[in-house]
């Protein structure tokens, strides 16, 4: 078996050996975060910086993208070393990995967005200490091969992408009439006397708008309506 | 002197609260707030941690990691600047004081051990702790006391906060939720309201 595995070039990708790269199953693994077991709302991941900046959707848009990358990188890495790193210091091995990431985004973000990078202050840093990461660590990339630690990687970076997108984008439309910067509610609309909501910006709307997110979407899949 | 001192602590528990105003340290704020007793124990952890950290890392900054901060060595470092380090740094700090002071309970006194003993562990993920370090090397702080309040502030307005939730979370528990709200959504939505609450400490100036 061993023999076999190291003939194929992508032994280290396809842990099954026979496995197609986008079987049922790794789908799946793309496809549960976004829902299903959202790393935020179900998994209670990450909540840190999910909330302080949604205030504006592209500011949530780099930090998903920024999420997006620390994660599968360090999923990748943590997998290809799982069997090296003792059991007793992999916390700090975890740490290790990603705040040099995160070190990485942050360099990049101040050299080619400075403005971005300036809104976002500490909460790019902050990625270090995101539960999802360490969660997704923890729970996946150290008993699960490259490919699918990979996966699993995106999959919870996306899902944890889509609240904060969704949160941002009421919070910057019901809070400014803005999308992105630009507005969107047209000037006759103003006229006819409506006026922006100026309790979304605040933080504490933040919060609320994730319990109606999550009473939405519990509501729709009863599944995960939590015993009392 | 002693104003400036206890304006930055008030500041630190009410105005800029760790949770209500900068959302740091939810994970285990929501995670750990089932139980009253629960909450004590993580809340006494992370104003412990927070104390230490916040001004070892300002004394890192400074003579370490700073624009310039190096010039102590000599004058030929005086244009060194290592702050892309920062954040490894810090965390390396914080993990290795998580794993120092729990060691130093562990030994000392075994049943504060018994009672923080499970949450030490989980403070070296703990955002509240990394912000922390984070927000005092932006405030520029004028010296290490200062940085040392403000970390033992930050970490007692973090303690009221998880106290208060799990205190309101023993109650709700008896009452009638609607049930896609029951647990989390309810907790999300509470700490949304309570943080309306200390929005009204902003301004305050001792």
């Amino acid at each position: 078996m061993k023999k076999l595995k190291n003939k194929n070039p992508l032994f280290l990708f396809v842990s099954k050996g026979k496995e197609p790269l986008f079987s049922k199953k790794n789908r799946q693994l793309l496809k549960d975060p976004l829902d299903d077991n959202n790393p935020i709302t179900v998994q209670v991941l990450g909540i840190c910086s999910a909330l302080a900046i949604t205030v504006q959707l592209w500011p949530a848009i780099v930090m998903t993208f920024s999420v997006i990358f620390v994660m599968a990188c360090s999923n990748v890495i943590i997998s290809i070393l799982r069997d090296l790193i003792p059991n007793r210091i992999r916390i700090v091995v975890f740490l290790v990995v990603i705040s040099s990431l995160v070190a990485l985004v942050d360099e990049f973000l101040k050299a080619y967005a400075y403005d971005v990078s300036k809104e976002l202050s500490i909460f790019i840093g902050l990625i270090v200490t995101n539960c999802i990461i360490m969660g997704r660590l923890e729970a996946f990339a150290l008993g699960n091969g490259v490919w699918k630690s990979f996966l699993d990687g995106v999959g919870n970076a996306f899902g944890y992408g889509a609240i904060l997108i969704a949160v941002a984008f009421f919070r910057e439309l019901l809070g400014s009439g803005n999308l992105m910067g630009y507005q969107v509610i047209p000037d006759f609309i103003y006229e006819m006397g409506y006026e922006n909501n100026g309790l979304m910006l605040l933080s504490p709307m933040a919060l609320i708008t994730v319990g109606i997110i999550i009473w939405i979407q519990r509501s729709r899949n009863t599944d995960l309506i939590e015993q009392r | 002197m002693w104003e400036q001192y206890a304006n930055l602590f008030v500041k630190s528990i009410f105005i800029e609260n760790m949770v209500f105003a900068y959302f740091l340290g939810m994970c285990s704020y929501l995670a750990i707030s089932k139980t009253l007793k629960n909450g004590i124990g993580m809340g006494l952890a992370v104003i412990f941690v927070l104390t230490i950290t916040v001004p070892l890392n300002y004394l890192i900054d400074t003579y370490l990691l700073a624009d310039g901060a190096l010039i102590w060595l000599g004058p030929q470092y005086a244009e060194l600047n290592l702050s892309f380090l920062s954040l490894i740094m810090f965390i390396a700090v914080i993990a290795s004081m998580v794993q120092l002071v729990e060691m130093i309970i562990e030994k000392f006194s075994p049943a504060l051990y018994g009672s923080l003993g499970i949450f030490l562990p989980l403070i070296a993920v703990n955002c509240a702790i990394l912000g922390g370090s984070l927000f005092m090397q932006i405030k520029n702080f004028s010296g290490v006391s200062e940085s040392a309040v403000y970390g033992f502030g930050s970490g007692i307005g973090w303690f009221l906060a998880i106290v208060a939730i799990a205190a309101i979370r023993e109650k709700i528990a008896y009452s009638n939720v609607p049930a896609p709200l029951r647990g989390l959504g309810i907790t999300f939505i509470i700490t949304g309201l309570m943080a309306f609450g200390f929005m009204s400490f902003m301004g305050i100036k001792l």
